[in-house]
């Protein structure tokens, strides 16, 4: 027979990010469990409120499936004595399976005969079973634990009731000072206490008493009110996702209503009216029919009923109205100072202790973006603008808008110089220097902004190194890693040349030459910002689903250019199916094999034609000194193509030559010539790391 | 509503309803402070295990708040009414609601949400975890429960319930500005308050001796840890909230800079350390008299003995 398990957690109200994961958890947990317990069921069902987190557990046997195993124990020769009795050994076995000897039988196991017992073990019952789903609640994990009265147990929040029913039935369980039972509690004003009789009547029940347990169906209700209330009123409205998501794990049961603000705060950019609205209050903003101008009007969810809804409507008018007059009177103080006014503040405000002011790290970041911009190709112009917005491109920190609104900076930047008469590359500089601000999130588009973004990030990094504040494990307090990765992503996709490490070494002479280098020295921690900086490659390139292999091998070439990386792992990618790519492959990592018996230094690596024994020493010199000129200057697929004209001479050069020579000198100079190949091969990548197939 | 209350019967509403669950009613403590939570009533009570239960109304300075009495909602002093229990009730949430009520404020007539916001005070080594009620949109109250006070982990933990008196009553009163509010007798919160928030405004932002109190500063600092060194709890304590207050007036005042800030409330946040500790061992000196129940006290207690 079928059965239906029915478990609810009460708790007070959950933050509103944690309830999707954590229903989610509580399910993925509670497969587990029935996996490893051998329970069959049909499916699990999940509920969530922020005040509960349920599942449902439909089709679940009556009990476990019975066992039959037969067991091994000792061999025949141990389990009987001289006389042919059982011996300890037998009959220590056979109690120990809860048997006696009279059970044991005797098999052939690989030319030995064994004792054997045929075991057979009746599944517990489900009720049973499910009494452990107590161990799965406690098990659970969140970002945020807390503790509460005199209890240990850390929780994201109180537990305060527990039903626990199969069929109609309670399952005991006890967690601190909380009993199962079939009482559950409905909405926390207009519902009251609801006693299930069986686990099937829960969704009914519950919404007897105003909470709407099925988050999906809750969140298609908030959906389709706000629709109305946008059909009704000839508004558009763009229901923000992760706001209604939020919105939904914030109600149990939902009533979407609108409010108004005065007109006049329209003058307000509509960033910040969004940003009033939506993070602050949590309302939806309201835009006219065409989508194009947002309206004095917002849009709400009550937890709760229609009853007293202009209550509710004016409280929340107040409080809109409040932080608007507050943004207002900013954005009119602000505009009372010019820019030079705001730089100038910024002499006093600290990029951090450690390292320097905010105004001198724009100073570095000056000189940074214009080494950047050049060997970009940036024209004169955009030079100009590139360090135009470099000297001023922190200065809406220190305005009254951004230190209210935090998540306004660089928003705020690009309008305040737009009306403090910057032209519009210097503006959009500086609201796209920020990006990327997560790791998936928006690239700046313009040129002059992905250069100004990238030495911001640079510099961030190679001072904070530079103060001995290195990311480590999960402490990245200063979340150096998502600077890397928005570097990473930045030069992806402008597709621009920057070879890491003689850039950054620029960077750092040039910061000295023009004094504005911070007192500290950022020169020795530049290898490990390459390969800070490479592990984000490697995590991009993973994220693009590239093999394992490919991704080693372009991460490790001896060039840390970041393009070339990613072109070197996209051409291997391309050419890996190819019918020649394995035999190239092998031919090349010969060829790293065998220079590894040497190590010559640059200065050494003259190679005597005099000393050549054969034609396929000198077929592959002369095709090697063609192809050098100018590879290290390739881009990674030229310099692919060259790496793979070598093979068939490669090989003939191997047929013919005895490189370990007994000659001391014919020898050296055969390691010398791979050595030169191996350069030019390990500059691409370290094809070691290829896996071939 | 018929009549509005005014803020004087809201306190004493509060005061009245808190009681009635088991509240003493503590008074202002006579010491500058930002906050109802640096009260020792709450912030030295709350570490330890002995039960405590507490309300009292705590104004509270916050000198870089100050707004010469002409910004509707920002204060250099506002008034908070502060609810402590410990161990935290489990019906905690419900007494709140309860408290509402008593304020004529009908939970089916309004939107009453918990959204979760996590409290930290990182220079008196506290940190919570729990929500900001909303009323209809607006927050009025900060709800948490304790799980770190003065570098201590809570065991028992407990509930801090702290309103927002002039949130509350500009909503219970429907006034747009705190100077409109009524505190009692038809007097004006204005009447009473606005010349010194002009008069505290003007002098943190404008005339303070800056030097004065880098030296107060460092006097009060010294003189505490000498205090903490004499095993002195609350005199110390007393010096730890004059650093507070007198770091505040100078950050009001522009006089420190970012990097020095750091390091002033770290000076404050080790202080204050070092007295909770201290706090929980003068209590087991004494035996923690508040523990009722004498199994526990004589186990918490037996403990010591076995510590030394």
């Amino acid at each position: 027979m079928d059965h239906t398990f029915l478990l609810e957690i009460g708790l007070e109200e959950m933050p509103a990010h944690a309830v999707t994961p954590s229903i989610k958890q509580l399910v993925d947990r509670t497969k587990k469990y029935l996996k490893e317990a051998r329970m069959d069921y049909s499916e699990i069902i999940p509920f969530s409120t922020p005040r509960r987190l349920t599942i449902k557990i439909n089709g679940l046997a009556d009990k476990q499936p019975d066992i039959d195993e037969s067991v091994k124990g000792p061999a025949k020769k141990i389990a009987l004595d001289a006389e042919g009795n059982w011996s300890k050994a037998a009959i220590g076995f056979s109690k120990g399976q809860g048997m006696t000897t009279d059970d044991i039988t005797f098999k052939e196991v690989k030319g030995t005969e064994y004792v054997f017992v045929q075991k057979h073990i009746p599944g517990k019952p489900v009720a049973e079973i499910l009494s452990g789903m107590k161990d799965i609640i406690t098990s659970m994990n969140f970002s945020t634990m807390m503790k509460w009265n005199v209890y240990h147990l850390e929780y994201i929040r109180p537990i305060r009731w527990i039903v626990a029913l199969l069929d109609d039935e309670i399952v005991p369980m006890q967690i601190l000072d909380v009993k199962s039972n079939r009482i559950s509690r409905g909405h926390r004003f207009l519902g009251k206490n609801v006693t299930i009789n069986n686990a099937d009547d829960y969704e009914a029940d519950l919404k007897k008493e105003y909470v709407i347990v099925d988050a999906k169906k809750r969140k298609s209700l908030i959906e389709s009110q706000i629709d109305d209330i946008a059909k009704n009123n000839n508004w558009t409205i763009n229901i923000d996702a992760g706001l209604l998501e939020e919105v939904n794990n914030l109600v149990e049961w939902p009533t979407a209503f609108f409010g108004s603000f005065d007109e006049k705060y329209l003058e307000l950019p509509s960033e910040v009216l969004i940003t009033s609205m939506r993070d602050n209050q949590r309302f939806f903003y309201v835009k006219d029919a065409n989508d194009s101008k947002i309206l004095p009007y917002f849009v709400s969810v009550r937890n709760g009923n229609s009853d007293y809804l202009e209550n509710v409507s004016t409280g929340n008018e107040k409080v809109l109205t409040a932080r608007l007059e507050d943004a207002m009177f900013f954005y009119h103080e602000d505009q009372k100072n010019d820019i030079q006014f705001y730089v100038d503040k910024l002499k006093k405000v600290s990029f951090h202790d450690k390292i320097s002011t905010m105004f001198e790290k724009m100073q570095r970041v000056n000189v940074i973006s214009n080494c950047i911009g050049k060997k970009v190709g940036l024209s004169d112009t955009e030079l100009k603008d590139l360090s135009r917005a470099a000297d001023i491109y922190k200065f809406d920190l220190v305005t009254g808008m951004v230190g209210e609104f935090s998540e306004l900076q660089g928003i705020m930047g690009e309008k305040y110089a737009l009306i403090n008469g910057e032209n519009q590359t210097v503006a959009t500089a500086i609201r796209e220097h920020y990006m990327p601000i997560s790791a998936n999130g928006e690239l700046p588009e313009s040129k002059v902004g992905s250069v100004l973004a990238l030495a911001d990030k640079f510099d961030s990094i190679l001072t904070f190194f530079a103060a001995g504040m290195i990311p480590s494990g999960s402490n990245d307090p200063y979340a150096l890693r998502r600077q890397a990765n928005g570097i990473v992503r930045i030069v992806e996709n402008k597709q621009w040349n920057l070879p890491l490490k003689a850039m950054m070494n620029q960077f750092v002479e040039l910061e000295n030459d023009k004094q504005v280098a911070p007192q500290l020295d950022q020169n020795k921690e530049i290898s490990d910002i390459v390969n800070f900086i490479k592990d984000r490659i490697v995590k991009v390139l993973k994220s693009d689903k590239l093999s394992h292999d490919i991704i080693e091998a372009a991460a490790n070439g001896l060039n840390n250019n970041i393009k070339f990386i990613f072109d070197s792992a996209s051409v291997l990618n391309e050419n890996k199916n190819k019918d020649d790519f394995k035999d190239s492959m092998e031919a090349l990592n010969r060829v790293l094999r065998i220079s590894e018996k040497a190590s010559f230094k640059d200065d050494e690596l003259a190679v005597d034609s005099n000393l050549f024994e054969n034609d396929s020493e000198k077929d592959l010199f002369d095709k090697v000194n063609e192809t050098i000129d100018g590879y290290f200057a390739l881009d990674a697929r030229d310099a692919y193509q060259k790496l793979t004209e070598l093979p068939a001479l490669i090989n003939s050069y191997f047929d013919q030559t005895m490189v370990m020579a007994k000659n001391e000198k014919i020898k050296n100079n055969h390691l010398k010539q791979l050595t030169i190949v191996s350069n030019m091969i390990k500059w691409f990548g370290d094809l070691n790391e290829l896996i071939i197939k | 509503m018929t009549k509005k209350l005014s803020m004087q019967e809201i306190i004493l509403k509060l005061q009245q309803y808190w009681s009635s669950q088991g509240c003493m009613l503590m008074q202002s403590y006579d010491t500058e402070k930002g906050a109802g939570t640096m009260s020792p009533y709450t912030f030295l009570r709350a570490i330890g295990p002995e039960p405590w239960n507490a309300a009292y109304v705590e104004p509270s300075r916050r000198p870089a708040d100050g707004r010469y009495g002409e910004n509707p909602n920002r204060l250099y002093q506002h008034h908070q009414f502060q609810v402590i229990m410990k161990p935290s009730p489990e019906n905690i949430q419900e007494l709140y609601l309860g408290s509402l009520k008593e304020l004529g404020i009908n939970p089916l007539e309004h939107d009453i949400r918990f959204v979760e916001d996590n409290w930290e005070n990182p220079s008196m080594g506290c940190a919570g975890v729990g929500w900001e009620i909303w009323l209809d949109g607006m927050e009025v109250t900060q709800f948490t429960y304790f799980q770190i006070v003065g570098g201590q982990v809570m065991d028992p933990v407990a509930a801090e319930v702290t309103y927002g008196l002039e949130r509350l009553a500009s909503y219970i009163q429907d006034v747009n500005s705190v100077y409109d509010l009524e505190w009692g007798d038809g007097v004006k919160y204005g009447d009473i308050f606005k010349e010194p928030e002009y008069e505290h405004s003007k002098y943190s932002f404008e005339e303070s001796n800056q030097e004065m109190l880098l030296n107060m500063f460092d006097s009060f600092e010294t003189e505490a840890k000498k205090q903490i060194a004499n095993g002195l709890v609350h005199p110390a304590y007393d010096y730890v909230l004059k650093c507070s207050h007198t770091f505040n007036l100078l950050d009001a005042r522009g006089a420190v800079s970012v990097t020095e800030r750091a390091g002033y409330l770290s000076r404050i946040r080790n202080m204050a350390r070092s007295i909770a500790k201290a706090f929980i061992a003068e209590r087991k000196k004494r035996g923690f008299p508040l523990i009722k129940d004498e199994k526990k006290r004589a186990e918490l207690l037996k403990d010591d003995k076995e510590d030394k």
